[in-house]
């Protein structure tokens, strides 16, 4: 079958993602130990050198998985279903990440874990209709209409975004708005600290590429096992 | 379908549902102005409110025996009195900004929930180091 060959190997490619991708954060994390403390916050504020990747990361993979799902829609071509979940599954996994750094990083300066207010309320619902996406998934036996469903639920998704991103604008918010305001084009922070953020950001992107490959290949072999089994 | 799944998608989706619109709802107006309540005190009345703010200068009284804290949540316009029991946060000071989530009794908020809401902008400390006055004043600030 076509859309099961290639290689489900590690080749050259993926494990110089690997290596570049760790040692982007290994420096991106020395960067981030040794950046100048907050005047307010003092150290809790290195929370966001990983916080701020994370999810952007997670927006990144979401709307990759779009991606993947129109494609998949207009050719029909297993792969790109595959890719998509793919990506779906490191959205969700950097979501977790976000949500998780975010709490540790409000609990001490807000002063709460959570809060109801819309730039959360607004990333859990994110958080909660990418789980429902595998759900989705695991409940059609069908691949075939279990692509289309999920590729339907994939594109939907990535409308989430932006409201999710606007949220700090539009209503009001404890969520402070954007440090790097890419829409009035200002950056509010130290020079020191705007190099940790980017280079963690660029570590966890590359990494994002490396594993995005990985579970394609681990899809790949799972789809043909799936295949020897009937 | 395999029926478990197909119950867990159906829960996520009413779970959603109830977050965008029942959740939603409230959050999107997360708190409210002192001048706001003033216009309308009526409306808020045996409500449970969050009224946001920055805290007034000056106003600040806080007891370390009983950790009765007041202080005073004003937008420029208007001034309104919280009481708060328990140990502010860390970020807690003169003119940054608050949410107190509580409910009003006569013209005192009597709040049971302090957030401290920061700004997007992150500096580092003045190069030519601090002054005595303000290493002090930062080892007292980290205790």
């Amino acid at each position: 079958m076509n859309s099961q060959s290639g290689s489900t190997r590690l080749d050259t490619i993926d494990k110089a993602l690997l290596v570049i991708g760790l040692l982007v954060l290994a420096i991106g994390q020395y960067l981030a130990f040794t950046a100048p403390p907050d005047v307010q916050q003092h150290y809790l504020i290195r929370i966001l050198y990983v916080h701020v990747g994370a999810a952007w990361t997670a927006y990144l993979a979401f709307v990759v998985a779009m991606i993947y799902a129109i494609l998949y829609l207009w050719k029909q071509n297993p792969a790109y279903d595959r890719l998509s979940a793919a990506s779906a599954e490191i959205g969700l996994l950097f979501m977790l990440l976000t949500l998780f750094g975010g709490m540790m990083w409000a609990r001490p300066t807000w002063g709460v874990y959570w809060t109801w207010e819309p730039k959360l309320t607004t990333s859990a619902i994110l958080t909660a209709f990418y789980v429902g996406y595998f759900l989705l998934r695991q409940a059609i036996e069908d691949p075939e209409f279990r692509a289309k469903a999920a590729a339907a639920a994939a594109i939907l998704g990535v409308v989430n975004i932006p409201i999710n991103y606007m949220s700090v604008y539009w209503w009001r918010s404890i969520h402070q708005t954007a440090t790097f305001d890419i829409i009035n084009r200002k950056v509010h922070m130290d020079g020191a600290m705007v190099l940790a953020m980017l280079v963690n950001l660029a570590a966890i992107n590359i990494l994002y590429v490396f594993f995005l490959r990985l579970k394609g290949k681990v899809a790949l072999c799972a789809a043909r096992k799936e295949d020897w089994d009937e | 379908m395999r029926t478990k799944y197909l119950v867990g998608f159906l829960i996520i989706l009413a779970a959603i549902a109830y977050l965008a619109w029942g959740g939603l709802g409230k959050s999107l107006v997360y708190y409210v102005l002192p001048s706001e309540y003033a216009d309308n005190p009526a409306k808020y009345e045996g409500k449970r409110v969050r009224l946001g703010g920055l805290v007034k200068e000056g106003s600040v009284h806080f007891n370390p025996k009983t950790l009765e804290l007041k202080f005073i949540v004003t937008d420029g316009v208007v001034d309104i009195p919280v009481e708060h029991t328990g140990t502010p946060p860390e970020l807690f000071k003169d003119n940054q900004g608050v949410v107190v989530e509580g409910h009003f009794v006569g013209n005192v908020f009597k709040g049971d929930n302090l957030l401290i809401k920061h700004s997007e902008s992150y500096q580092a400390p003045p190069e030519e180091g601090y002054s005595p006055d303000q290493i002090r004043k930062l080892l007292e600030e980290t205790k």
